[in-house]
């Protein structure tokens, strides 16, 4: 793992600055800045309802906040759409586990390449020559992740049919498969047992390791947080109420009363 | 593994279906007991509904294998609509109430660039300017699918879908406007020969009588399966169609790897009307070309209860459904209601499936989705 000295020093990949988020009445983010630096797993913390997966959903463009800015890759983004940022390097996850249902784990997997396939519509029709040799060619990069996350068995099953903690997979290798810059993990070990949470943290780790994949992670298991992150940043009713190294953050005041429910 | 650990076999339950199936068959053994005993005979009521159409169909298989022929054929074209109308669906949640509409529109299109074509710029008619117009009409389509997109979805996107269907009302009322203005409001007809299909009839001696198939219900026949079989093909195997097959399952999951919901509505409602196309040629080539053929999207309604909305072997299944059983309907008990029973008999028929089905033959999803 990176120390925190070598993170400090590190290129801001993701900054967001004081951002707003409200739907109707409910102010879901409020004021929030932060940032995510080249290489490090940030985790992003908080109790139920303080705006974490909002802040995800701004950070692909699903959500437009009302005010603040976010920079990605030193440039501003007002109003990236989610095609924007998958292109330029974004991918996630969902809380709920978003597949593709009726497909196979490979089909899903593929489709996590559709932007780096481009062969026209008039070849895919025909199929035969250059969308047939893309095809082989994307084929064979979907192998490699099946490979690294071990589910060559289910290659062919169609992912409606697979337990959750595969699914969270399968769809951690959709991600993957979009070769990303940033990695948004929105509760990738919800609803897993013990053996399927140290698969995942294992799989997390490597991903870093091996392709250097920055990674955003929410996450509610405290162990699982201090484990795997660099930095931890902490919202509470849709304000950060913490930023920092996990020793730091676990030791916070604020942070231990927003846990076990001081205020609420 | 033990025997005790074995599952029991399930028990024989009696559902819905069940009982109606055991109801009917209990019914056809009074009748044929009645029958038999002379209780009731040719002439009565009870006779004439329900035995002698049966006996006629076995008296006269060749009649019954016209009938079925005609149905069948019938039936592949309100399959066909039926699929326009499920691409949509399942990309866009859109209901598209202008899908009988694009069926003439696309026809019109067809027929009136090669009017164009012929009359005003002096093409000799024939197989070329024919084709010519095909790709013109395919050009139409393209740019129809376009403008929707642009004009009304973009728009629209993440409305209700009583708004999206409305606007697919709207976008109705504005394709019969303007194919009005620009193609006129005459009936044409449809530029079958000149497109190279074939016109005549065969007739064959079989069971015992004769059976007549046109030419060009055989034409319709084959160039309804094989693209069916192309668009299967292109949905399973091609990187678009699995994009189109991931924007039906989940439009957050596709717009979080890259796809681009806009281009996908292009391609579906650009494949939707080139269905509309091909099933606007063989119903105009049976008619002519007017905007009184719209009245063929309501055959497509009772074939999608039938079958669902999200699926295409269902608009398959559930068209030849429909086709055959209107066709034996109207043929041996249309008579009894004095004709003009199809109108409505397809809808009776679907209504006799969800009997036995009530989630329709394909369908997961069918109620909850609309
Ligand atoms: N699309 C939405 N419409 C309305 N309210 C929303 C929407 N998304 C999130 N919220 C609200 O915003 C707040 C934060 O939700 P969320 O970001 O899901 O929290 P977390 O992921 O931290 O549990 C909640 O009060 C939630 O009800
Ligand atoms: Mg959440």
């Amino acid at each position: 793992m990176q120390s925190y000295a070598d993170i400090a020093k590190g290129d801001v990949l993701l900054s967001v600055k004081d951002v707003s988020l409200s739907f109707g009445g409910v102010k879901a983010i409020q004021g929030v800045s932060f940032d995510i630096r080249k290489g490090e797993v940030r985790a992003i913390i908080g109790p139920n309802g303080a705006g974490k997966t909002s802040m995800l959903n701004v950070i692909n463009g699903f959500y437009h906040p009302q005010a603040g800015e976010i920079m990605f890759k030193g440039i501003r983004r007002p109003k990236m759409k989610p095609y924007e940022a998958a292109s330029g390097g974004i991918a996630r996850t969902f809380q709920n586990v978003a597949l593709f249902k009726g497909m196979t784990t490979l089909d899903n997997i593929m489709a996590g390449r559709s932007l780096k396939m481009n062969v026209g519509l008039f070849w895919q029709m025909l199929r035969f020559g250059p969308a047939e040799r893309e095809e082989v060619i994307h084929r064979r990069r979907v192998e490699e992740i099946i490979d690294f996350l071990e589910i060559q068995a289910i290659r062919k099953t169609p992912v409606g049919k697979l337990p959750y903690g595969l699914q969270k997979r399968v769809e951690l290798g959709r991600a993957l498969a979009m070769e990303p810059e940033l990695l948004l993990l929105d509760e990738p070990m919800a609803g897993m047992n013990l053996e399927e949470k140290e698969d995942m943290c294992r799989f997390i780790l490597d991903v870093r390791e091996q392709f250097g994949t920055t990674i955003a992670l929410i996450e509610h298991d405290m162990g699982v947080v201090m484990d795997l992150s660099d930095r931890v940043v902490v919202l509470d009713y849709g304000r950060k109420i913490a930023d920092g190294v996990p020793d730091v953050v676990k030791a916070d005041k604020t942070v231990i009363d927003a846990y076990l429910g001081v205020a609420h | 593994m033990s025997d005790a650990t074995l599952p029991a076999a399930p028990a024989f339950k009696m559902t819905p279906g069940r009982w109606t199936l055991l109801g009917f068959v209990a019914f056809a053994l009074l009748i044929v007991a009645l029958v038999s005993t002379g209780t009731i005979r040719r002439g009565d009521f009870l006779y004439n509904v329900f035995a002698d159409p049966f006996v006629s169909m076995v008296d006269l298989p060749d009649l019954l294998v016209q009938t079925l022929w005609e149905g069948l054929v019938a039936g592949v074209l309100y399959a066909l609509i039926a699929l326009g109308f499920v691409l949509i669906f399942k990309a866009s949640g859109v209901f598209n109430f202008a899908q009988g509409i694009m069926v003439v529109f696309a026809a019109l299109s067809l027929v009136g660039i090669y009017e164009i074509l012929t009359l005003r710029l002096g093409f000799p008619p024939g197989f070329v300017a024919a084709i010519l117009s095909l790709f013109g009409a395919i050009g139409v389509m393209f740019v129809l699918a376009v403008v929707v997109e642009r004009v009304v979805l973009r728009p629209l996107v993440n409305q209700h879908e009583i708004i999206m269907l409305m606007a697919t009302v709207g976008l109705t009322y504005f394709l019969i406007g303007f194919g009005e203005y620009v193609f006129g409001g005459n009936p044409k007809v449809m530029i079958t020969s000149q497109l190279g299909l074939p016109t005549g009839s065969s007739t064959f001696n079989i069971l015992g009588g004769r059976v007549s198939i046109q030419h060009l219900d055989v034409a319709a026949a084959v160039i309804a399966t094989i693209m069916i079989a192309a668009l299967a093909f292109f949905f399973q195997y091609t990187r678009i169609g699995r994009a189109l097959r991931a924007v039906a399952d989940s439009h957050k999951a596709a717009l979080s790897v890259g796809i681009s919901l806009n281009q996908i509505w292009v391609i579906v409602w650009f494949t939707a009307g080139i269905v509309a196309l091909v099933t606007g040629i063989m119903w105009g080539a049976r008619s002519d070309v007017s905007f009184a053929l719209e009245i063929i999207a309501l055959k497509a309604l009772p074939v999608l209860i039938i079958g669902g909305f999200t699926s295409i072997p269902g608009a398959i299944i559930g068209g030849l459904i429909i086709g055959v059983g209107e066709k034996i309907g109207e043929f041996y008990w249309g008579p009894l209601f004095g004709g003009g029973i199809e109108s409505w008999l397809a809808y009776i028929i679907a209504l006799g499936v969800l009997m036995f089905r009530p989630q329709g033959l394909f369908g997961e999803k069918i109620i909850e989705r609309i």
